[in-house]
């Protein structure tokens, strides 16, 4: 009878306090969260490819603290996306941070952006690249660097294969034509990583996309597309061409060093692989072949986006309009590979960098992934699908990521 | 009777009695305690499942004005809007369903046999009690980091089979189901009308493909490191274990195995229960290697329920869709730890109406013996 009594209080005593520690925490969470206080300093969090690049902006970091007084500190993350997630649920994220085109919708959808409208040099980009940013008629990121995806070649197995400077692909035929003669002695012709943002280039050289001009209607399944990955199909089916994930390679790059594959499908930061992983290969770096729509490529899109619940936005206007400066983009050009995205740089950029102009030759022709929310999360799907297209029909996987990008355009 | 005098006192505890002050002590010893818990434990649960049941995007607090109530509309998307969403969750939970169907049973076995054999007094029992151990304290990074090199398309693993005069597949670059690749052995390829039902998302014939060749890696490493812990917890089980009951059994001519069939077995049966559950709960829990590891490649056939809940709310932004996620995958796990208590009850005893019944421990039968007082004061 008493145990019965102590139970039902114990009960009663124990849901009071764990309603009062709930309380208290929420309370504490909520005056944690409200920090004041001197915001003087700017925080700018960058997702680096490296020790390079991670130099080169600390040092445009230190300069401009230098000329302006505003304090700018670099944090490099580990895992951009999710340390950003957590910096906006918090009400406490970095003041601006790099941000690919891919990701902007889907941010700037949920409030997490600031404009960028009045950023002092905003006239200076390439208008291609602001396009790229823009979601609902606002600017929400200045380019900082943009790279181009163009057709990377080993120089000593072209000559092997008795190839001369003539015979760099014009067409999607003598693609196949030469991969053909560069499969020989272990080497596989072509490779590429198994993905939309690698194989999406014969997409467009076939004249498809994932959406019509408008960007209203999902056109994944199309008869080009549908053309474009049959050919893929036919190269990987003749023995030419190879997805990294059938030699073991985790990106073109890695199999395209250690010799595996004689051409691959790669932007400008293959350059800085093979700088420090696979010095002794010789490589040259050529212009996509055009297919039966004529020439096409994707191109990448590096930004800096501002927080909204930056508390010191004007200061960090000012870093984003230092940053993206000419010189600055040309130092981390010099530094990691990158293009720059304003005009007056991009003459510069082309008289330093010869070798690379199939890069930047890409940019008149190449198309960025649409400005879409959720399109990563579809685009992702879509990689996961390719992984499998050695051994499965093409039409299927296109219907597939076709009605799930129809779903998020609306 | 008892009933109705504590509802109408039930504020009267504080009433002073022999040991009064006592209680009040005691509460303050336990209050550190508790607010640990509520903070790190109750807290957040809470958290999240406000989230599942509403449309926050991740700006600002999900208490703050940026989230709505929208009722169970993420639940409902992803079990029955057909879409992305809903594939994505039917393919972890097909993935995740053939982890745990093939590395619970084999654990249990292989950490029951390897308990048996280290449980004997024979010189150097050290060293291989240690030595299966170790694989359990090392870190889950640094083993899945090696598994990676081992299982890679030109790795150790492929070069052995090579000198067998095998070729082995591409491992975790190979999204082909195991019955899939059996099936094709026997000519059965992708039969139209399974392909052309779905549920969940996912094809009744892609339903049947069984583990990837990609998920086989992570089976044979869950097994083996996490072996070596059930087999500590099953030696714990064994010891306690008279020896005279052996000595019995083995008077009357019992042969090893049928020792270790209608001995030890029955006899340890709490512990295979504490095993199984912590087992099922771990396996339909598992993240950090699909994490490092794959991230859910080739072609989705990783994806866990847990590592799709942490990248739909931290990639996809669909913080809602993400928490309804964890919910669910709790809900799976409590099914299966009824349906292995249920499996496991000692079937000598006589069944109970509280059989979950708050005095009844894990691991522990013996403690059903305590009366429990309930409400109409039944058996």
């Amino acid at each position: 009878m008493n145990a019965h009594r102590i139970l039902h209080n114990a009960r009663w005593r124990t849901a009071l306090a764990l309603a009062m520690v709930a309380a208290l925490a929420l309370a504490a969470g909520a005056l944690g969260s409200r920090q004041t206080g001197k915001a003087t300093a700017v925080t700018a969090m960058i997702g680096s490819s490296g020790p390079a690049e991670t130099y080169a902006v600390n040092a445009a970091a230190k300069a401009f603290t230098k000329q302006s007084g505003i304090q700018l500190n670099v944090i490099v993350a580990s895992n951009l996306g999710q340390q950003l997630a957590q910096g906006f649920a918090s009400g406490d994220p970095p003041d601006i941070f790099y941000l690919g085109n891919d990701q902007v919708a889907t941010y700037a959808k949920a409030g997490d952006l600031a404009s960028l409208d009045n950023l002092k040099n905003v006239k200076s980009f390439y208008p291609s690249l602001r396009a790229a940013y823009t979601y609902k008629g606002h600017l929400y990121a200045a380019p900082k660097d943009f790279s181009t995806l163009a057709l990377v070649i080993n120089t000593a197995s072209w000559k092997a294969a008795r190839l001369t400077g003539k015979d760099y692909p014009k067409t999607w035929k003598q693609l196949a034509a030469v991969a053909k003669k560069l499969t020989r002695s272990g080497q596989v012709g072509l490779c590429t990583n198994p993905e939309f943002h690698r194989l999406g280039v014969f997409m467009i050289q076939a004249g498809g996309w994932l959406t019509s001009k408008d960007g209203k209607t999902a056109t994944v399944n199309s008869k080009a597309n549908v053309v474009a990955f049959n050919f893929v199909k036919s190269m990987i089916n003749a023995g030419s061409m190879k997805l990294t994930n059938q030699i073991g390679a985790g990106w073109g790059g890695e199999g395209f060093g250690k010799k595996e594959c004689a051409m691959t499908i790669e932007g400008n930061w293959i350059a800085g692989a093979m700088t420090h992983d696979y010095p002794t290969v010789g490589y040259r770096v050529v212009q996509l072949p055009a297919g039966p729509a004529g020439k096409g490529t994707l191109q990448y899109d590096g930004g800096w986006g501002l927080a909204a619940a930056s508390k010191n936005k004007a200061d960090a206007m000012a870093a984003i309009s230092y940053l993206t400066l000419p010189k600055v983009q040309l130092g981390n050009a010099k530094a990691f590979g990158v293009m720059p995205t304003v005009r007056s740089a991009s003459t510069r950029w082309k008289k330093l960098y010869p070798q690379f102009a199939a890069f930047l030759a890409g940019a008149d022709y190449s198309k960025s992934i649409p400005t879409v929310p959720d399109i990563q999360t579809v685009l992702g799907d879509f990689n996961q699908q390719l992984q499998g297209l050695p051994n499965s029909p093409v039409k299927p996987i296109l219907d597939r990521v076709n009605s799930e990008l129809q779903a998020i355009l609306k | 009777m008892a009933t109705r005098v504590a509802a109408v006192r039930w504020w009267r505890w504080r009433e002073p009695g022999i040991r009064g002050h006592q209680a009040a002590a005691g509460w303050l010893f336990l209050a550190p305690v508790i607010a640990i818990l509520g903070l790190f434990l109750i807290v957040p649960i809470v958290m999240a499942a406000w989230v599942s049941v509403s449309d926050w995007n991740g700006n600002g607090s999900p208490f703050g004005a940026n989230a709505h109530w929208v009722g169970l509309d993420n639940y409902r998307h992803l079990l029955t809007q057909p879409g992305l969403d809903q594939s994505n969750f039917g393919t972890a939970i097909r993935n995740n369903f053939y982890y745990v169907l093939f590395v619970v049973p084999i654990q249990t076995v292989v950490s029951l046999l390897l308990a048996v054999l280290v449980n004997r007094r024979l010189k150097g029992v050290g060293f291989f009690r240690t030595a299966f151990y170790f694989p359990s304290v090392t870190s889950s990074v640094a083993i899945t980091v090696l598994f990676l090199f081992l299982f890679s398309p030109t790795g150790v693993i492929n070069k052995l089979l090579s000198f067998l005069g095998a070729t082995g597949p591409a491992w975790l670059y190979d999204p082909r189901g195991l019955f899939h690749v059996i099936l094709d052995q026997f000519g059965v390829s992708q039969s139209s009308s399974l392909s052309s039902q779905y549920f969940l998302g996912v094809s009744y014939w892609d339903w049947l493909a069984g583990p990837s060749i990609a998920m086989c890696v992570f089976i044979i490493m869950a097994i083996f490191t996490t072996s070596g812990t059930f087999m500590l917890i099953f030696l714990a089980g064994l010891q306690s274990i008279d020896d005279s009951v052996n000595e019995a059994a083995a008077l009357d001519g019992a042969s090893e195995w049928r020792k270790l069939r209608h001995i030890t077995v029955p006899m340890i049966r709490p512990t295979i229960f504490t095993v199984v559950t912590l087992g099922l709960i771990g396996t339909w829990q598992i993240f950090d290697q699909i994490y490092v590891g794959t991230q859910g490649s080739p072609s989705n056939t990783t994806v866990t329920p847990a590592y799709l809940s942490f990248n739909t709310s931290f990639n996809s932004n669909e913080w809602g869709v993400g928490a309804a996620i964890a919910f669910i995958l709790f809900a799976i796990i409590v099914f299966f730890t009824l349906i292995t208590r249920l499996l496991t009850r000692n079937p000598d005893r006589v069944p109970r109406r509280r059989r979950f019944g708050p005095t009844q421990s894990l691991g522990n039968p013996d403690a059903s013996h305590v009366p429990i007082s309930t409400p109409g004061g039944a058996p």
